[in-house]
């Protein structure tokens, strides 16, 4: 026998109250933990994806769009820009690094992305199969692309224009998989990387004059090669390419760059840290108000374990004043209702966290959207611990009063009758 | 004459006052050890403020009671509610199970509120001789009125209190239920040679217990 048998067999013994009290606090819990598993995982990859790029230079439009098209992959694209104008900026002092992005094509739904090497080190990108896309129409695959996709090493595939499936297939061209990337836990993993060449060639495909040019490399000297992509000549006219990302050499960049790439009339630059911080401040919002919700929900739970211990004691007082006169101190009346209200409080905020994760992990089982943004059930957060923790204060403090009432109940009134 | 250390209860110049109203006066007088007495009283007359302030459950300011050789005044409060839950066995008009355990779990709280070690071969012992024992696991709910009132006395004497009080045992009961209860106390408390006193305005009694205190 202990106390504790005691508190179940009460709980046990009103199961539809008990039931109610569970659930309401347990459905506060789960939105609360769903929203902290989404928003931590969300800022972290986030935060991950955008590390070590400082602008992103693209064809005018909007810059949010911009960087959710370069960065994210989740966009279209606001145009094209001018190989030559983003040689331009490539060669200003304050670029460090600068790696071209030639996007338009996609492989159900995964995107193809024309870039050097560069990009994929910015990931410090590994790779599990194969070696790194070499020639024109040879590409380095991500780890979802693989998976999900079930693209293989070896594997041919036509792309299609667009990011949807119903986009218009370049039958004339197949690309070859020669290497897998290892899961990163970013962009990476949902991606086709080749080089700027292949995007060009499959757009060229109606123009064989130009393709021709493309491969005849000019030798008089006058000829310069292009930084970005090294077998056109810098100052080609023809060749365009999506966008520019930019590493600067020094904080001096934050500041004069954008200005410098806003002034030209066909380029724009945006910042990555600045726009993800304007989605984040948006997105904001909608979490706060289903926080709110959340905090309405464990409030009411709350309120109503507070009522049925409250009431609990009236029924109870014979209970009470019997286990008094079998020897029980004052203070075991006090932890008995301490320990129902903790007891309920408990296993509300631990059903709670176990349908947050468990929500979580249905959906991205059952939603390829959630697998692609990398959201999981299966991570946890040390925040979970101050939900178990600020739970159980929360019973104790609904506990309180009637706790003190049980403290205070005179027994020998009590049994007398009156 | 009675020796010092056979005397179980010694009451002498207890007065008791509920707030607001009159002082009540007691009688003094003496229990031996194992003695059945009867309290008797009309409603109204302090039957169950004097069984109340015996057992504990409420403190004197004047006067005296010893029980067991200790001056209950001198004892702390939670002295006080141990010494209640290791000697003292109560039966109250209505049964007070808590309904929330089974029979069982209601028996397995007197020792274990009385910091006694749980002895489940007495429980079988003290169910049996009361006739109970396929109802060790039941709920309260559905037992009859009889044998909750049997799992009660069973919970009453199942620590095998010096002292048993039973506060009107009876009035509420028909003639031959009320002989089967009295006896059934009277055997609980030999069985496990506790000291009995019933508070009651019951006259059946009268011709049951010998040993009689007359409140005014």
């Amino acid at each position: 026998m202990s106390l504790l048998i005691l508190v179940w067999n009460y709980l046990k013994a009103r199961p539809l109250n008990t039931a109610i009290n569970i659930i309401l606090l347990s459905l506060g819990i789960s939105v609360i933990t769903i929203l902290l598993l989404v928003n931590g995982q969300l800022t972290k990859k986030i935060t991950e994806n955008v590390r070590g790029i400082d602008l992103v230079v693209g064809a005018k439009g909007s810059p949010l769009q911009l960087i959710l098209c370069n960065i994210f992959h989740i966009d279209f694209p606001t145009g094209n820009i001018r190989l030559s104008e983003a040689e331009k900026i490539s060669r200003n002092r304050l670029v460090k690094k600068a790696i071209p992005l030639a996007l338009g094509d996609s492989y159900r739904t995964y995107r193809i992305i024309g870039t050097t090497k560069d990009y994929a080190d910015l990931y410090k990108a590994e790779l599990s199969q194969g070696d790194w896309w070499k020639n024109n129409l040879e590409v380095t695959i991500g780890a979802n692309v693989h998976e999900i996709a079930n693209l293989q090493l070896g594997d041919e595939f036509v792309s299609s224009h667009g990011l949807t499936l119903e986009g218009h297939a370049h039958n004339e061209h197949r690309y070859v998989v020669k290497s897998v990337l290892k899961k990163s836990n970013t962009v990476l993993d949902n991606i086709i990387l080749t080089n700027v060449e292949s995007i060009w060639e499959m757009h060229e495909e109606g123009n064989e004059s130009i393709a021709d040019h493309a491969t005849v490399l000019p030798s008089d000297s006058s000829y310069i090669p292009s930084r970005l992509v090294p077998s056109v000549a810098a100052n080609d006219s023809v060749k365009e390419i999506t966008s520019l990302l930019i590493q600067y050499r020094s904080p001096l960049g934050a500041v004069q760059l954008p200005r410098f790439v806003n002034s030209q009339s066909s380029l724009q630059a945006a910042s990555p840290a600045f726009e993800t911080a304007r989605l984040f401040s948006m997105l904001g919002v909608g979490a706060e108000i289903l926080m709110g919700f959340a905090y309405v929900l464990i409030a009411i739970s709350a309120l109503s374990i507070f009522i049925a211990l409250y009431n609990s004691l009236k029924e109870r007082r014979y209970d009470m004043a019997i286990m008094r006169s079998m020897g029980a101190p004052r203070s075991k009346l006090l932890i008995t209702i301490l320990l129902e209200g903790g007891i309920l409080t408990f296993l509300g905020s631990i059903i709670g966290l176990m349908v947050g994760h468990g929500v979580l992990i249905i959906l991205s089982a059952t939603m390829v959207e959630m697998n692609k943004a990398g959201i999981s059930g299966m991570v946890f957060f040390w925040q979970e611990w101050i939900i178990l923790g600020g739970s159980l204060l929360l019973g104790l403090l609904c506990a309180i009063l009637p706790a003190v009432q049980a403290y205070r109940t005179d027994i020998s009134e009590v049994l007398a009758g009156n | 004459m009675t020796t010092l250390e056979a005397v179980m209860i010694a009451v002498s110049k207890l007065t008791y006052s509920y707030a607001g109203e009159a002082s009540m006066n007691f009688p003094d007088f003496s229990v031996q050890k194992g003695e059945h007495f009867l309290l008797l009283g009309e409603s109204g007359s302090g039957k169950t403020t004097l069984l109340h302030l015996m057992g504990g459950l409420l403190r004197n300011r004047t006067g005296s009671i010893v029980v067991d050789n200790t001056d209950l005044k001198g004892l702390s409060e939670v002295a006080l509610d141990q010494f209640r839950g290791q000697r003292i066995g109560f039966i109250f008009q209505k049964n007070h199970l808590i309904n929330a355990l089974s029979v069982e779990k209601n028996l397995m709280m007197a020792p274990y509120l009385a910091g006694l070690p749980v002895n489940t071969s007495r429980i079988g012992e003290v169910l049996s001789n009361l006739g109970l024992s396929a109802k060790l696991k039941s709920n309260v709910s559905e037992l009859s009125q009889g044998q909750a009132q049997r799992v009660a006395i069973a919970r009453a004497v199942l620590n095998k209190p010096l002292i048993l009080f039973a506060d009107e045992p009876t009035s509420a009961l028909d003639d031959k239920n009320c002989d089967r209860v009295i006896h059934l106390l009277m055997d609980a408390a030999s069985d496990s040679q506790s000291t009995l006193i019933v508070a009651t305005h019951d006259q059946r009694l009268k011709s049951k217990i010998k040993n009689q205190i007359q409140l005014a």
